[in-house]
């Protein structure tokens, strides 16, 4: 009859496809293993990073007396605590990886919106908290402080202090890629549990 | 219950506003002077930048937290509360990590780079920057807390009305 003759027109014209699985998001996988790489690099860098070198301490007659100073990692409390963190996040960017690929069967939206916007955030805070300990240690050391008599010691260590730089700018670059991914992915398991 | 999930929520920014500026001022009003071997020396915050930088994202953090406390219930502006908070709580954590450290070789000094501890001729100084140091964590905490109550209580309404 009349009702049913509209009914199959608007089904008829209607384009589009109802979507039982949500699409998969390119984007945000691709930005948490670029995160992953960066802090994974930090880490490693980080821990292997070493220098030893010669110094000449006193002169006894002609022949000079060297000594082997080694600038290691351990030695710097901040820098520990920086490998750890990162080395942390970078095991919550996998975890992260993982559910994203896997997690679609996952039921219970609304715990996984809480469980993934909690732990990123504690990610977060975490990565921030090591990048801002290693890069106060590494402006001292390049830097020195005169009104506390600590001498710089990058003048010294020049590859040591370089390869520490590079790994702070990876940390950086992904604390940043983590801060959008958070607010990213926070977004999108929203407008998952809105539809 | 919506009224007193709001006092408290008040009550929290009151509590991290009071905590930041707290910190503010005790790291700005720690100043002592020193003679080291004929030497006087007086250690200020502005010797280094770690704690410069720690003042400076205190200081920003609690301007924010008092222009928040007066943003009335229903405003569209709460989403932008939450990117500020999330942005702002970084920068409070990493300029609070920063000072931690600076603070930890001043007391601890570090053998293999030759830095000489300086608490021991500088000892107020030392307890000053530990209670600044006490405060903003005090505040790291509750904007933490804060940051997770707005992430639940800003964006789950919006689950709630769309069903």
């Amino acid at each position: 009859m009349a009702s049913g003759n509209e009914e199959q027109k608007i089904e008829s014209g209607s384009n589009v496809v109802p979507q039982t699985k949500p699409k998969k998001d390119w984007i945000l996988l691709s930005l948490r293993v670029v995160t992953f790489f960066a802090t994974v690099s930090a880490t490693i860098v980080m821990s292997l990073n070493k220098q030893t070198k010669n110094f000449v301490v006193a002169t006894i007659g002609t022949t000079p007396i060297t000594v082997p100073l080694t600038a290691k990692f351990q030695h710097t409390p901040a820098f520990v605590y920086f490998v750890v963190a990162n080395g942390i996040v970078s095991v919550h960017n996998l975890v992260m990886i993982a559910m994203d690929i896997l997690g679609h069967k996952f039921h219970n939206r609304g715990l996984q919106l809480a469980l993934i916007a909690v732990l990123d955030t504690m990610a977060l805070a975490l990565a921030s908290s090591g990048d801002g300990a290693a890069t106060a240690m590494a402006e001292l050391g390049r830097n020195g402080n005169s009104h506390a008599k600590w001498n710089k010691i990058c003048d010294n260590f020049e590859a040591y202090c370089n390869r520490g730089g590079g790994a702070l700018i990876a940390s950086f670059i992904g604390l940043i890629l983590l801060l959008i991914v958070t607010v990213m992915s926070i977004n999108k398991l929203l407008k998952l549990n809105r539809n | 219950m919506a009224k007193t999930s709001r006092i408290c929520h008040l009550l929290l920014r009151f509590l991290a506003f009071s905590a930041t500026l707290s910190a503010v001022i005790v790291m700005v009003s720690s100043h002592e002077r020193a003679t080291f071997f004929n030497v006087s020396f007086e250690a200020k915050y502005t010797t280094s930048p770690a704690l410069k930088y720690f003042v400076i994202a205190n200081s920003v953090v609690t301007v924010y937290g008092f222009l928040v406390l007066f943003l009335p219930a229903e405003s569209l502006l709460w989403r932008l509360v939450v990117a500020m908070d999330m942005v702002l709580t970084m920068l409070l954590i990493s300029s609070l990590s920063a000072a931690l450290a600076i603070a930890q070789v001043a007391k601890q000094g570090n053998n293999s780079a030759a830095w000489l501890p300086i608490c021991g001729s500088v000892p107020k100084f030392c307890n000053h920057i530990t209670g600044a140091l006490i405060a903003s964590f005090i505040g790291v905490i509750i904007y933490m807390i804060l940051l997770l109550h707005s992430i639940h209580s800003v964006l789950d309404p919006l689950l709630l009305k769309k069903t």
